[in-house]
Protein backbone atom coordinates (compact mmCIF):
# COMPACT_ATOMS: atom_id res chain seq x y z
CA UNK A 1 0.00 0.00 0.00
CA UNK A 2 2.72 2.43 1.03
CA UNK A 3 4.89 1.40 -1.89
CA UNK A 4 2.04 1.97 -4.23
CA UNK A 5 1.42 5.38 -2.72
CA UNK A 6 5.07 6.36 -3.15
CA UNK A 7 5.14 4.98 -6.68
CA UNK A 8 2.12 7.06 -7.65
CA UNK A 9 3.48 10.25 -6.13
CA UNK A 10 6.88 9.71 -7.79
CA UNK A 11 5.22 9.02 -11.13
CA UNK A 12 3.16 12.20 -10.76
CA UNK A 13 6.31 14.23 -10.09
CA UNK A 14 8.15 12.48 -12.92
CA UNK A 15 5.37 13.32 -15.36
CA UNK A 16 5.13 16.95 -14.20
CA UNK A 17 8.93 17.34 -14.16
CA UNK A 18 9.41 15.79 -17.61
CA UNK A 19 6.55 17.86 -19.02
CA UNK A 20 8.14 21.04 -17.64
CA UNK A 21 11.62 20.22 -18.96
CA UNK A 22 10.32 19.32 -22.41
CA UNK A 23 8.19 22.49 -22.45
CA UNK A 24 11.10 24.75 -21.46
CA UNK A 25 13.14 23.37 -24.34
CA UNK A 26 10.25 23.78 -26.79
CA UNK A 27 8.58 26.80 -25.21
CA UNK A 28 11.50 29.23 -25.02
CA UNK A 29 12.38 29.26 -28.73
CA UNK A 30 8.70 29.05 -29.64
CA UNK A 31 7.72 32.02 -27.43
CA UNK A 32 10.68 33.98 -28.83
CA UNK A 33 9.60 33.24 -32.37
CA UNK A 34 5.98 34.10 -31.57
CA UNK A 35 6.92 37.39 -29.88
CA UNK A 36 8.85 38.75 -32.85
CA UNK A 37 7.32 37.06 -35.88
CA UNK A 38 5.37 39.10 -38.38
CA UNK A 39 3.65 36.26 -40.22
CA UNK A 40 -0.02 36.69 -40.97
CA UNK A 41 -1.07 33.41 -39.41
CA UNK A 42 0.05 34.57 -35.97
CA UNK A 43 -3.49 34.94 -34.53
CA UNK A 44 -4.33 31.39 -35.65
CA UNK A 45 -1.13 30.04 -34.10
CA UNK A 46 -1.81 31.91 -30.86
CA UNK A 47 -5.35 30.51 -30.82
CA UNK A 48 -4.11 26.96 -31.39
CA UNK A 49 -1.62 27.29 -28.53
CA UNK A 50 -4.41 28.50 -26.23
CA UNK A 51 -6.91 25.81 -27.24
CA UNK A 52 -5.98 23.46 -24.37
CA UNK A 53 -7.08 26.18 -21.94
CA UNK A 54 -10.66 26.22 -23.23
CA UNK A 55 -11.21 22.70 -24.55
CA UNK A 56 -12.32 19.95 -22.18
CA UNK A 57 -9.31 17.71 -21.50
CA UNK A 58 -11.32 14.80 -22.84
CA UNK A 59 -11.32 16.40 -26.28
CA UNK A 60 -7.50 16.63 -26.31
CA UNK A 61 -7.34 13.13 -24.90
CA UNK A 62 -9.66 11.81 -27.58
CA UNK A 63 -7.63 13.38 -30.40
CA UNK A 64 -4.42 12.04 -28.90
CA UNK A 65 -5.89 8.53 -28.81
CA UNK A 66 -6.94 8.84 -32.43
CA UNK A 67 -3.43 10.07 -33.31
CA UNK A 68 -1.73 7.24 -31.41
CA UNK A 69 -3.91 4.50 -32.88
CA UNK A 70 -1.91 2.09 -35.05
CA UNK A 71 -4.81 2.16 -37.49
CA UNK A 72 -4.04 5.79 -38.37
CA UNK A 73 -1.10 7.40 -40.15
CA UNK A 74 1.15 8.59 -37.32
CA UNK A 75 0.38 5.76 -34.91
CA UNK A 76 0.74 3.19 -37.67
CA UNK A 77 4.10 4.62 -38.71
CA UNK A 78 5.35 4.51 -35.10
CA UNK A 79 4.15 0.93 -34.80
CA UNK A 80 5.78 -0.21 -38.05
CA UNK A 81 9.08 1.65 -37.80
CA UNK A 82 9.76 1.72 -34.07
CA UNK A 83 7.35 -0.91 -32.81
CA UNK A 84 6.03 1.71 -30.38
CA UNK A 85 2.46 2.15 -29.29
CA UNK A 86 1.89 5.36 -27.38
CA UNK A 87 -1.61 4.78 -26.05
CA UNK A 88 -1.66 3.73 -22.38
CA UNK A 89 2.09 4.32 -21.96
CA UNK A 90 4.04 6.90 -19.95
CA UNK A 91 5.51 8.40 -23.13
CA UNK A 92 2.04 8.73 -24.60
CA UNK A 93 0.79 10.52 -21.49
CA UNK A 94 3.90 12.74 -21.53
CA UNK A 95 3.28 13.89 -25.11
CA UNK A 96 -0.38 14.58 -24.35
CA UNK A 97 0.61 16.43 -21.18
CA UNK A 98 3.12 18.58 -23.09
CA UNK A 99 0.45 19.61 -25.55
CA UNK A 100 -2.09 20.17 -22.80
CA UNK A 101 0.27 22.40 -20.76
CA UNK A 102 1.74 24.26 -23.74
CA UNK A 103 -0.19 27.52 -23.14
CA UNK A 104 0.91 27.64 -19.50
CA UNK A 105 4.55 27.73 -20.62
CA UNK A 106 4.26 29.77 -23.80
CA UNK A 107 1.89 32.52 -22.69
CA UNK A 108 3.88 33.91 -19.72
CA UNK A 109 7.11 33.78 -21.75
CA UNK A 110 5.44 35.40 -24.75
CA UNK A 111 3.93 38.17 -22.58
CA UNK A 112 7.25 38.72 -20.82
CA UNK A 113 9.11 39.13 -24.10
CA UNK A 114 6.42 41.39 -25.55
CA UNK A 115 6.60 43.64 -22.48
CA UNK A 116 10.33 44.23 -22.91
CA UNK A 117 11.16 47.45 -24.75
CA UNK A 118 12.17 46.52 -28.29
CA UNK A 119 15.13 48.86 -27.94
CA UNK A 120 16.88 46.34 -25.64
CA UNK A 121 17.00 43.81 -28.43
CA UNK A 122 17.93 46.43 -30.98
CA UNK A 123 20.64 47.89 -28.78
CA UNK A 124 22.22 44.47 -28.45
CA UNK A 125 22.10 43.97 -32.23
CA UNK A 126 23.71 47.34 -32.90
CA UNK A 127 26.41 46.46 -30.38
CA UNK A 128 27.27 43.58 -32.69
CA UNK A 129 25.73 40.76 -30.68
CA UNK A 130 24.10 37.79 -32.41
CA UNK A 131 20.48 36.80 -31.90
CA UNK A 132 21.51 33.87 -29.69
CA UNK A 133 23.72 35.96 -27.41
CA UNK A 134 21.00 38.63 -27.27
CA UNK A 135 18.41 36.03 -26.28
CA UNK A 136 20.44 34.39 -23.51
CA UNK A 137 22.22 37.44 -22.09
CA UNK A 138 19.74 40.26 -22.60
CA UNK A 139 16.19 38.97 -23.15
CA UNK A 140 16.06 35.91 -20.92
CA UNK A 141 17.59 37.50 -17.77
CA UNK A 142 15.12 40.38 -18.10
CA UNK A 143 12.03 38.16 -18.16
CA UNK A 144 13.08 36.14 -15.12
CA UNK A 145 9.70 36.61 -13.36
CA UNK A 146 7.93 35.33 -16.49
CA UNK A 147 10.23 32.30 -16.67
CA UNK A 148 9.57 31.43 -13.02
CA UNK A 149 5.83 31.91 -13.50
CA UNK A 150 5.84 29.77 -16.64
CA UNK A 151 7.78 26.94 -14.99
CA UNK A 152 5.71 26.92 -11.80
CA UNK A 153 2.40 27.14 -13.68
CA UNK A 154 3.38 24.37 -16.08
CA UNK A 155 4.52 22.12 -13.28
CA UNK A 156 1.47 22.66 -11.10
CA UNK A 157 -0.88 22.38 -14.04
CA UNK A 158 0.73 19.07 -15.04
CA UNK A 159 0.30 17.77 -11.50
CA UNK A 160 -3.35 18.69 -11.58
CA UNK A 161 -4.05 16.95 -14.86
CA UNK A 162 -6.84 14.40 -14.82
CA UNK A 163 -8.90 14.13 -17.96
CA UNK A 164 -6.12 13.82 -20.52
CA UNK A 165 -4.20 11.24 -18.50
CA UNK A 166 -7.36 9.21 -17.94
CA UNK A 167 -8.21 9.22 -21.65
CA UNK A 168 -4.72 8.56 -22.97
CA UNK A 169 -3.11 6.61 -20.16
CA UNK A 170 -5.82 4.96 -18.18
CA UNK A 171 -4.93 3.82 -14.70
CA UNK A 172 -1.87 1.57 -14.88
CA UNK A 173 0.19 1.57 -11.66
CA UNK A 174 3.80 2.65 -12.26
CA UNK A 175 3.08 3.59 -15.87
CA UNK A 176 0.18 6.01 -16.10
CA UNK A 177 -1.48 6.06 -12.67
CA UNK A 178 -0.84 9.57 -11.36
CA UNK A 179 -2.09 11.06 -8.10
CA UNK A 180 -5.17 12.79 -9.51
CA UNK A 181 -6.37 9.51 -11.01
CA UNK A 182 -5.47 7.57 -7.89
CA UNK A 183 -7.74 9.88 -5.86
CA UNK A 184 -10.65 9.16 -8.19
CA UNK A 185 -9.89 5.45 -8.03
CA UNK A 186 -9.63 5.36 -4.23
CA UNK A 187 -12.88 7.28 -3.80
CA UNK A 188 -14.60 4.86 -6.15
CA UNK A 189 -13.33 2.04 -3.95
CA UNK A 190 -14.55 3.94 -0.87
CA UNK A 191 -10.95 4.06 0.35
CA UNK A 192 -11.17 7.59 1.75
CA UNK A 193 -8.00 7.49 3.82
CA UNK A 194 -5.81 6.88 0.78
CA UNK A 195 -7.70 9.50 -1.23
CA UNK A 196 -7.08 11.93 1.61
CA UNK A 197 -3.33 11.46 1.49
CA UNK A 198 -3.12 12.00 -2.27
CA UNK A 199 -5.35 15.03 -2.07
CA UNK A 200 -3.34 16.60 0.74
CA UNK A 201 -0.03 16.14 -1.09
CA UNK A 202 -1.41 17.65 -4.31
CA UNK A 203 -2.94 20.51 -2.36
CA UNK A 204 0.31 21.33 -0.53
CA UNK A 205 2.58 21.06 -3.58
CA UNK A 206 0.29 23.27 -5.67
CA UNK A 207 -0.05 25.79 -2.84
CA UNK A 208 3.74 25.98 -2.44
CA UNK A 209 4.23 26.50 -6.18
CA UNK A 210 1.61 29.20 -6.50
CA UNK A 211 2.93 30.97 -3.40
CA UNK A 212 6.34 30.98 -5.10
CA UNK A 213 4.86 32.62 -8.18
CA UNK A 214 3.09 35.31 -6.21
CA UNK A 215 6.09 36.11 -4.01
CA UNK A 216 8.32 36.36 -7.08
CA UNK A 217 5.83 38.67 -8.76
CA UNK A 218 5.66 40.79 -5.64
CA UNK A 219 9.43 41.05 -5.48
CA UNK A 220 9.60 42.22 -9.07
CA UNK A 221 6.67 44.60 -8.76
CA UNK A 222 8.94 47.36 -7.57
CA UNK A 223 11.42 46.44 -10.24
CA UNK A 224 11.60 49.11 -12.89
CA UNK A 225 12.54 48.25 -16.42
CA UNK A 226 14.62 51.27 -17.28
CA UNK B 1 39.52 60.05 -46.84
CA UNK B 2 37.49 59.88 -50.03
CA UNK B 3 37.29 56.11 -49.64
CA UNK B 4 35.40 56.46 -46.40
CA UNK B 5 32.70 58.66 -47.91
CA UNK B 6 29.25 57.82 -46.60
CA UNK B 7 26.73 57.67 -49.42
CA UNK B 8 23.03 57.67 -48.59
CA UNK B 9 20.44 57.42 -51.33
CA UNK B 10 17.26 55.87 -49.97
CA UNK B 11 13.48 55.94 -50.15
CA UNK B 12 11.06 54.68 -47.57
CA UNK B 13 7.30 54.87 -47.28
CA UNK B 14 6.37 55.87 -43.75
CA UNK B 15 3.07 55.95 -41.90
CA UNK B 16 2.88 59.02 -39.71
CA UNK B 17 0.16 60.54 -37.56
CA UNK B 18 -0.71 62.88 -40.43
CA UNK B 19 -0.88 60.13 -43.04
CA UNK B 20 1.57 58.36 -45.34
CA UNK B 21 4.82 60.11 -46.16
CA UNK B 22 7.82 59.33 -48.32
CA UNK B 23 11.22 59.61 -46.73
CA UNK B 24 13.63 60.49 -49.51
CA UNK B 25 17.24 61.17 -48.60
CA UNK B 26 20.13 61.61 -50.99
CA UNK B 27 23.36 62.88 -49.55
CA UNK B 28 27.07 62.25 -49.21
CA UNK B 29 28.92 62.80 -45.98
CA UNK B 30 32.66 63.16 -45.48
CA UNK B 31 33.96 60.93 -42.72
CA UNK B 32 34.79 62.53 -39.40
CA UNK B 33 31.88 64.94 -39.51
CA UNK B 34 29.44 65.44 -36.69
CA UNK B 35 26.23 65.42 -38.65
CA UNK B 36 23.02 66.76 -37.16
CA UNK B 37 19.77 65.37 -38.57
CA UNK B 38 17.53 68.32 -37.88
CA UNK B 39 13.79 68.71 -38.27
CA UNK B 40 10.46 68.84 -36.53
CA UNK B 41 9.03 65.74 -34.93
CA UNK B 42 7.60 63.43 -37.55
CA UNK B 43 10.00 64.66 -40.21
CA UNK B 44 11.68 61.26 -40.44
CA UNK B 45 14.83 61.93 -38.39
CA UNK B 46 14.71 58.83 -36.24
CA UNK B 47 13.68 56.65 -39.18
CA UNK B 48 16.74 57.84 -41.12
CA UNK B 49 18.94 56.98 -38.14
CA UNK B 50 17.35 53.54 -37.83
CA UNK B 51 17.85 52.94 -41.54
CA UNK B 52 21.55 53.74 -41.14
CA UNK B 53 21.71 51.33 -38.19
CA UNK B 54 20.03 48.56 -40.18
CA UNK B 55 17.04 48.35 -37.82
CA UNK B 56 14.60 49.64 -40.43
CA UNK B 57 14.83 48.68 -44.08
CA UNK B 58 14.41 51.28 -46.81
CA UNK B 59 12.11 50.36 -49.69
CA UNK B 60 14.87 50.99 -52.18
CA UNK B 61 18.22 52.67 -52.56
CA UNK B 62 21.84 52.42 -51.56
CA UNK B 63 23.81 53.00 -48.38
CA UNK B 64 27.57 52.79 -48.63
CA UNK B 65 30.11 53.37 -45.91
CA UNK B 66 33.43 53.75 -47.69
CA UNK B 67 33.97 50.57 -49.65
CA UNK B 68 31.46 48.48 -47.77
CA UNK B 69 27.92 48.34 -49.09
CA UNK B 70 25.42 48.34 -46.24
CA UNK B 71 22.30 48.35 -48.33
CA UNK B 72 21.64 47.99 -52.03
CA UNK B 73 18.10 47.13 -53.04
CA UNK B 74 19.09 46.44 -56.66
CA UNK B 75 21.69 43.86 -55.59
CA UNK B 76 19.57 42.63 -52.69
CA UNK B 77 22.24 43.48 -50.16
CA UNK B 78 21.15 44.29 -46.61
CA UNK B 79 23.92 44.03 -44.06
CA UNK B 80 22.51 43.23 -40.59
CA UNK B 81 23.14 45.78 -37.81
CA UNK B 82 25.64 43.40 -36.17
CA UNK B 83 28.06 43.74 -39.09
CA UNK B 84 27.82 47.47 -39.68
CA UNK B 85 30.22 48.45 -36.91
CA UNK B 86 27.99 51.15 -35.52
CA UNK B 87 26.62 52.13 -32.14
CA UNK B 88 23.18 53.56 -31.69
CA UNK B 89 22.28 55.42 -28.56
CA UNK B 90 18.55 55.13 -28.09
CA UNK B 91 16.21 57.82 -26.82
CA UNK B 92 15.26 55.58 -23.90
CA UNK B 93 18.97 54.66 -23.49
CA UNK B 94 18.15 50.91 -23.66
CA UNK B 95 20.63 50.04 -20.93
CA UNK B 96 20.22 46.38 -20.04
CA UNK B 97 18.36 46.31 -16.68
CA UNK B 98 19.88 42.97 -15.66
CA UNK B 99 23.46 44.25 -15.84
CA UNK B 100 25.37 46.79 -13.78
CA UNK B 101 26.57 49.87 -15.60
CA UNK B 102 30.04 48.32 -15.78
CA UNK B 103 28.70 45.10 -17.27
CA UNK B 104 26.66 47.06 -19.77
CA UNK B 105 29.88 48.65 -20.98
CA UNK B 106 31.78 45.37 -20.97
CA UNK B 107 29.00 43.66 -22.92
CA UNK B 108 29.48 46.14 -25.76
CA UNK B 109 33.21 45.52 -26.14
CA UNK B 110 34.22 43.49 -29.18
CA UNK B 111 37.01 42.04 -27.03
CA UNK B 112 37.02 42.17 -23.26
CA UNK B 113 39.40 44.83 -21.96
CA UNK B 114 39.04 45.97 -18.36
CA UNK B 115 41.45 48.91 -18.76
CA UNK B 116 39.21 50.43 -21.40
CA UNK B 117 36.12 49.82 -19.27
CA UNK B 118 37.80 51.75 -16.46
CA UNK B 119 38.78 54.56 -18.81
CA UNK B 120 35.22 54.91 -20.04
CA UNK B 121 33.79 54.80 -16.51
CA UNK B 122 36.26 57.47 -15.53
CA UNK B 123 35.64 59.66 -18.59
CA UNK B 124 31.91 59.72 -17.90
CA UNK B 125 32.18 60.09 -14.13
CA UNK B 126 30.68 56.67 -13.49
CA UNK B 127 33.49 55.05 -11.48
CA UNK B 128 31.57 55.27 -8.21
CA UNK B 129 28.39 53.96 -9.82
CA UNK B 130 29.97 51.05 -11.67
CA UNK B 131 28.20 48.39 -9.57
CA UNK B 132 24.77 49.97 -9.89
CA UNK B 133 22.08 48.72 -12.19
CA UNK B 134 20.29 51.15 -14.50
CA UNK B 135 17.23 51.25 -12.22
CA UNK B 136 19.40 52.89 -9.56
CA UNK B 137 20.66 55.70 -11.77
CA UNK B 138 19.34 59.18 -12.51
CA UNK B 139 18.45 60.24 -16.06
CA UNK B 140 21.77 61.97 -16.59
CA UNK B 141 23.75 59.03 -15.24
CA UNK B 142 21.91 56.56 -17.48
CA UNK B 143 22.58 58.88 -20.35
CA UNK B 144 26.30 58.93 -19.68
CA UNK B 145 26.24 55.17 -19.23
CA UNK B 146 24.53 54.70 -22.57
CA UNK B 147 27.09 56.93 -24.27
CA UNK B 148 29.96 55.07 -22.61
CA UNK B 149 28.47 51.75 -23.73
CA UNK B 150 28.02 53.02 -27.28
CA UNK B 151 31.72 54.00 -27.39
CA UNK B 152 32.88 50.70 -25.88
CA UNK B 153 31.87 49.00 -29.10
CA UNK B 154 34.50 51.16 -30.91
CA UNK B 155 32.14 52.05 -33.72
CA UNK B 156 33.14 53.64 -37.01
CA UNK B 157 29.83 55.44 -36.93
CA UNK B 158 28.11 56.65 -33.78
CA UNK B 159 24.37 57.28 -34.03
CA UNK B 160 22.70 59.37 -31.33
CA UNK B 161 18.90 59.59 -31.24
CA UNK B 162 17.97 62.83 -29.47
CA UNK B 163 20.47 61.96 -26.78
CA UNK B 164 19.85 65.01 -24.64
CA UNK B 165 16.12 65.59 -24.98
CA UNK B 166 15.16 64.34 -21.52
CA UNK B 167 17.71 66.32 -19.55
CA UNK B 168 17.62 69.65 -17.78
CA UNK B 169 19.54 72.58 -19.19
CA UNK B 170 22.64 72.21 -17.04
CA UNK B 171 23.05 68.50 -17.64
CA UNK B 172 22.37 68.98 -21.31
CA UNK B 173 25.14 71.54 -21.55
CA UNK B 174 27.64 69.27 -19.79
CA UNK B 175 26.83 66.35 -22.06
CA UNK B 176 26.97 68.45 -25.19
CA UNK B 177 30.52 69.33 -24.18
CA UNK B 178 31.25 65.67 -23.64
CA UNK B 179 29.96 64.70 -27.08
CA UNK B 180 32.04 67.48 -28.65
CA UNK B 181 35.07 66.22 -26.74
CA UNK B 182 34.55 62.63 -27.86
CA UNK B 183 34.21 63.76 -31.41
CA UNK B 184 37.47 65.69 -31.24
CA UNK B 185 39.26 62.89 -29.41
CA UNK B 186 38.19 59.93 -31.51
CA UNK B 187 37.53 61.59 -34.84
CA UNK B 188 34.70 59.17 -35.62
CA UNK B 189 31.69 60.12 -37.68
CA UNK B 190 28.69 60.94 -35.55
CA UNK B 191 25.06 61.34 -36.61
CA UNK B 192 22.96 63.19 -34.08
CA UNK B 193 19.19 63.53 -34.28
CA UNK B 194 18.08 66.84 -32.84
CA UNK B 195 15.30 69.35 -33.01
CA UNK B 196 17.22 71.81 -30.86
CA UNK B 197 18.77 74.51 -32.98
CA UNK B 198 21.07 75.53 -30.16
CA UNK B 199 22.47 72.03 -29.94
CA UNK B 200 22.94 71.79 -33.68
CA UNK B 201 24.91 75.04 -33.78
CA UNK B 202 27.01 74.05 -30.81
CA UNK B 203 27.95 70.55 -31.96
CA UNK B 204 27.41 69.93 -35.63
CA UNK B 205 29.83 70.45 -38.48
CA UNK B 206 27.26 69.36 -41.02
CA UNK B 207 23.47 69.48 -41.03
CA UNK B 208 20.84 67.45 -42.86
CA UNK B 209 17.65 69.41 -42.50
CA UNK B 210 14.54 67.26 -43.01
CA UNK B 211 11.06 68.53 -43.66
CA UNK B 212 8.17 66.07 -44.11
CA UNK B 213 10.55 63.31 -45.07
CA UNK B 214 12.46 65.29 -47.66
CA UNK B 215 15.91 66.82 -47.33
CA UNK B 216 15.31 70.54 -47.37
CA UNK B 217 18.94 71.50 -47.18
CA UNK B 218 22.38 70.16 -46.29
CA UNK B 219 25.58 71.96 -45.40
CA UNK B 220 27.22 73.66 -42.47
CA UNK B 221 24.83 74.97 -39.80
CA UNK B 222 25.46 78.53 -41.04
CA UNK B 223 24.59 77.61 -44.61
CA UNK B 224 21.47 75.70 -43.68
CA UNK B 225 20.00 78.16 -41.24
CA UNK B 226 20.66 81.42 -43.06
CA UNK B 227 17.24 80.87 -44.62
CA UNK B 228 14.64 83.14 -42.99
CA UNK B 229 11.95 80.56 -43.20
CA UNK B 230 13.62 78.35 -40.70
CA UNK B 231 14.99 81.01 -38.38
CA UNK B 232 11.43 82.28 -38.15
CA UNK B 233 10.65 78.94 -36.58
CA UNK B 234 12.92 79.60 -33.63
CA UNK B 235 10.20 81.32 -31.77
CA UNK B 236 8.46 81.39 -28.48
CA UNK B 237 4.83 82.20 -28.04
CA UNK B 238 3.38 83.56 -24.85
CA UNK B 239 1.34 86.28 -23.24
CA UNK B 240 2.33 89.80 -22.25
CA UNK B 241 2.49 89.94 -18.48
CA UNK B 242 3.79 93.47 -18.00
CA UNK B 243 4.95 96.50 -19.94
CA UNK B 244 7.36 98.85 -18.16
CA UNK B 245 8.62 102.09 -19.55
CA UNK B 246 12.28 102.82 -18.82
CA UNK B 247 13.61 106.07 -20.29
CA UNK B 248 13.35 105.76 -24.06
CA UNK B 249 12.76 102.04 -24.21
CA UNK B 250 10.17 99.65 -22.85
CA UNK B 251 10.68 96.32 -21.12
CA UNK B 252 8.00 93.79 -22.00
CA UNK B 253 7.68 90.74 -19.77
CA UNK B 254 6.30 87.72 -21.58
CA UNK B 255 5.22 84.50 -19.90
CA UNK B 256 5.52 81.39 -22.03
CA UNK B 257 4.29 77.91 -21.21
CA UNK B 258 3.32 79.04 -17.72
CA UNK B 259 6.88 78.86 -16.40
CA UNK B 260 9.21 80.64 -18.76
CA UNK B 261 9.57 84.40 -18.20
CA UNK B 262 11.19 86.39 -20.97
CA UNK B 263 12.05 90.07 -20.84
CA UNK B 264 12.17 91.78 -24.21
CA UNK B 265 13.19 95.32 -25.01
CA UNK B 266 10.75 97.12 -27.27
CA UNK B 267 10.56 100.58 -28.74
CA UNK B 268 7.44 102.72 -28.55
CA UNK B 269 6.65 101.84 -32.16
CA UNK B 270 6.65 98.16 -31.30
CA UNK B 271 4.12 98.73 -28.58
CA UNK B 272 1.30 100.06 -30.72
CA UNK B 273 -1.71 97.81 -30.20
CA UNK B 274 0.16 95.84 -27.53
CA UNK B 275 -1.32 95.55 -24.07
CA UNK B 276 -1.06 93.23 -21.09
CA UNK B 277 -2.69 89.87 -21.80
CA UNK B 278 -2.11 89.96 -25.56
CA UNK B 279 -0.79 86.75 -27.13
CA UNK B 280 2.61 87.46 -28.63
CA UNK B 281 5.47 85.76 -30.38
CA UNK B 282 9.07 86.37 -29.41
CA UNK B 283 11.41 85.36 -32.17
CA UNK B 284 15.05 85.77 -32.80
CA UNK B 285 16.51 87.25 -35.96
CA UNK B 286 20.30 87.28 -35.92
CA UNK B 287 20.70 88.20 -32.27
CA UNK B 288 18.00 90.67 -31.28
CA UNK B 289 14.80 89.19 -30.02
CA UNK B 290 11.92 90.97 -31.70
CA UNK B 291 8.41 91.00 -30.40
CA UNK B 292 5.23 91.02 -32.44
CA UNK B 293 1.53 90.64 -31.77
CA UNK B 294 -0.20 87.37 -32.63
CA UNK B 295 -3.58 87.50 -34.37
Amino acid sequence: MDNEFLQTILLTMKLAGSTTVVLIVIGLPFAYWLAYTKIRLKPLIEALVSMPMVLPPSVIGYYMLVLYSPRNGFGGWLDRVFNVRLAFSFEGVLIASVIFSLPFMVQPLHNGLRALPKSLLEASYTLGKSKTITFFRVLLPNIKPSVITAVALTFSHSIGEFGVVLMVGGNMPGETRVASIAIYDEVQALNFQAANRYALILFLVSLALLTTIYSVNKKYDSWKMI
Amino acid sequence: MENDLIVIDIQKKMLTASGPMDLIVQTKILPGNLVAIFGESGAGKTTLLRILAGLTNPDKGIIRFGNSVWFDSAKRINMPPQQRNISLMFQDYALFPNMTIEKNIRFAQPESNQTEVNELLNLFGLLELRKRKPAGLSGGQKQRGALARALARKPKLLLLDEPLSALDAEMRNALQNQIAKIHRLLGITIFLVSHDLNEVFKLASHVISLENGVVRQTGTPEEVFSDNRISGKVQITGQVARIEKQDTINVVTVISGGTQIIKVIAFDSDLENLKVGDPVMVFSKAFNPIICKLQ
